[in-house]
């Protein structure tokens, strides 16, 4: 049983989709939707972010003893994204598409190789590690359906 | 051991990939000029000196080149597992494949096997320090997805074997080793080299870009698990028939492969159909290129022994234009506009800690425009390139001088993302 790596990488799937309603509106120059889509996409990434790092990190570098290791790297990427994240939103804001869409491919790269790396490594690590804790998995969850 | 693969200090440093994807174009810049005064040979005859010096100096000047830089650059994030002693690994493969493409080409073409002799030194040298560290990397591989694991160890066995293979058939060529036997080794040099090494490792690194730069479905699971392997059973079987001297085995085996070419190009075009991301950018126009590229290519392994004689030479070179050229070239190229941006900004975000908007992003580090204007001028060279077997050598050179421009634009806007990631204070090394 890997309940994390499921749960999180369905939600990165989750997260790719909205992405890419977001980036489709810009594109297409349909501000209106454009702002809608983007909310959706960054409040999505916001709960999957909150959900690792209030939830999954600790319980992890609790049990594994090591805080300096994986789960920092991952934050440090976390902090990237949000970056480019503001970046998009600004550029949202400023009706400024090429602005926008320089931004989204950066974020797309960053976010798809981060994904990679907690669905290989870190995820089947922490379902190893964390093994029975039904609470954990119910707690990310919920963070992740959270309005 | 924990966070192999997982930090920023494993990742190697921009210059040591980077090297590799300047050097690339120059060798097809170079390729496309020296086959202008070769043209009356090569366009004739495949067994030419002129034709298998120019395509050594794409299958190791280019793409060998490419293909071991992103190598190093991607197996610590793909398969989860650093490659040991990387910077002598990368510094030996980009100085070994350089000259010894040049050597080999050159000793080739004037027929002097002391040239040829030290080619091999050199080749031997690019290789394989290269494929022991892949080796050790991907022996120790602990990704949790084995989809792409399997098409990327099957294309080491690939490099492996079409690497002594070469090198076997060169000291032939210079008078070193008995030729017995030479018609077999080339036959499986050709195949494993295109199929064994290139096909493979685009399809395994095709399983992990193609859904992530486009957000398309996954490669469909089943296919996925197969498809290298029947590349790999197909290699075996006419590895057997050389051997063993059964045309039929070879028979099943070109069928195998064909149906495999089609299999790739037309499974990728149609995930891509279905993307998730509506914006068509230079990659995806090289990479759709390149999958065409295939599957008009895959009915010829089938048809070729059954061509009249006296059309087998130029049917086999138009064959290794389309497959070089406009596959191989061209996936390359789509995926150089991808890696060469991202690092330029990955690598100064991390270096300076730069807020995202101070620096440039992706986008104005290699402005999609100018990607584009290579694809055209790409298309339009292949285009006018893949007939000019059944034309005079004359038809060739102006496709020739195109593919030289395209070459150029190709380094000119790769230098141009690297010169930027300076000024704004990224260091290479
Ligand atoms: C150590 C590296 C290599 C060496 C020393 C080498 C050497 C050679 C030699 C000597 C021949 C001509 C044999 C003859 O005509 O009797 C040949 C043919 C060929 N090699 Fe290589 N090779 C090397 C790597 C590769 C690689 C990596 C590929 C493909 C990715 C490749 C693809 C081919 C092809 C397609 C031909 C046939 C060319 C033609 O008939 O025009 N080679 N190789």
């Amino acid at each position: 049983m890997t309940p994390i790596t499921r749960l999180l990488s369905n939600d990165h799937d989750h997260c790719d989709q909205l992405f890419a309603a977001a980036e489709n509106a810009v594109q297409a120059r349909d501000w209106a939707h454009a702002e809608a889509a983007f909310a959706a996409f960054s409040q999505a990434l916001a709960r999957h972010f909150a959900a690792e790092e209030e939830t999954l990190f600790p319980a992890f570098e609790a049990r594994s003893g090591m805080s300096g290791g994986p789960t920092f790297v991952m934050r440090s990427e976390h902090l990237q994204m949000r970056e480019l994240v503001a970046q998009m939103a600004a550029a949202v804001e400023r009706r400024d598409d090429a602005g926008f869409l320089g931004a989204s491919e950066t974020l797309l790269m960053l976010m798809r190789q981060h994904n990679l790396k907690e669905e290989q490594i870190l995820y089947p690590m922490t379902d190893r590690i964390l093994a029975g804790e039904a609470d954990l998995v119910e707690a990310l969850r919920e963070t992740l359906q959270a309005d | 051991m924990s966070q192999t693969g997982l930090s920023y200090e494993q990742a190697p440093p921009y210059g040591l990939p980077l090297r590799f994807f300047l050097t690339a174009p120059l060798f097809l810049m170079l390729a496309a000029v020296a086959a202008i005064p070769t043209a009356a040979d090569w366009t004739a005859d495949p067994h030419t000196l002129a034709a298998v010096a120019l395509t050594h100096l794409l299958t190791l000047g280019v793409l060998g080149m490419v293909m071991q830089g992103a190598l190093l650059q991607m197996l610590p994030v793909v398969v989860g597992t650093p490659v040991p002693a990387s910077h002598w690994v990368a510094r030996l493969g980009h100085l070994g494949l350089a000259a010894g493409a040049l050597l080999l080409a050159t000793g080739l073409y004037r027929g002097s096997p002391l040239l040829l002799n030290i080619a091999m030194l050199a080749l031997a040298a690019g290789w394989l320090p290269f494929l022991a560290a892949a080796a050790v990397s991907l022996a120790r591989a602990r990704t949790a997805s084995p989809l792409t694991l399997i098409p990327m160890r099957l294309a080491w066995l690939g490099a492996l074997l079409t690497v002594a293979l070469g090198l076997w058939l060169a000291g032939v060529l210079a008078g070193d080793l008995d030729p017995n036997g030479i018609e077999q080794g080339l036959g499986l040099h050709v195949a494993w080299g295109l199929t064994g090494w290139v096909l493979l490792l685009v399809m395994g690194v095709a399983y992990q870009v193609v859904p992530m730069l486009q957000i398309t479905p996954p490669y469909p699971a089943g296919y996925a698990r197969w498809a290298a392997w029947v590349v790999f059973a197909a290699l075996a079987l006419l590895s057997l028939a050389s051997f063993a001297g059964m045309s039929s085995l070879a028979e099943a085996g070109y069928g195998l492969l064909g149906a495999s070419l089609a299999g790739f190009g037309l499974v990728t075009l149609d995930l891509q159909r279905r993307r998730r991301r509506r914006l068509t950018d230079a990659t995806l126009l090289f990479w759709r290129l390149g999958m065409l590229s295939l599957v008009i290519l895959a009915p010829l392994p089938w048809l070729y022994p059954r061509l009249p004689a006296e059309l087998q030479g130029a049917a086999a070179v138009m064959g290794g234009l389309i497959f070089l050229l406009g596959f191989a070239v061209s996936v390359v190229s789509g995926m150089l506009y991808k890696i060469v941006p991202f690092l330029a900004w990955f690598h100064l975000q991390t270096q300076t800690g730069a807020r995202a908007g101070s620096i440039p992003n992706m986008k104005e580090f290699l402005p999609d425009s100018e990607a584009r204007r290579h694809w055209w001028l790409h298309l339009v060279a292949v285009l006018w390139l893949v007939p000019a077997p059944w034309l005079p050598p004359a038809y060739a050179a102006p496709g020739l001088l195109l593919l030289a421009l395209a070459a150029y634009m190709l380094w000119h806007n790769l230098l141009g993302c690297v010169r930027l990631f300076r000024r704004y204070g990224g260091r290479l090394h």
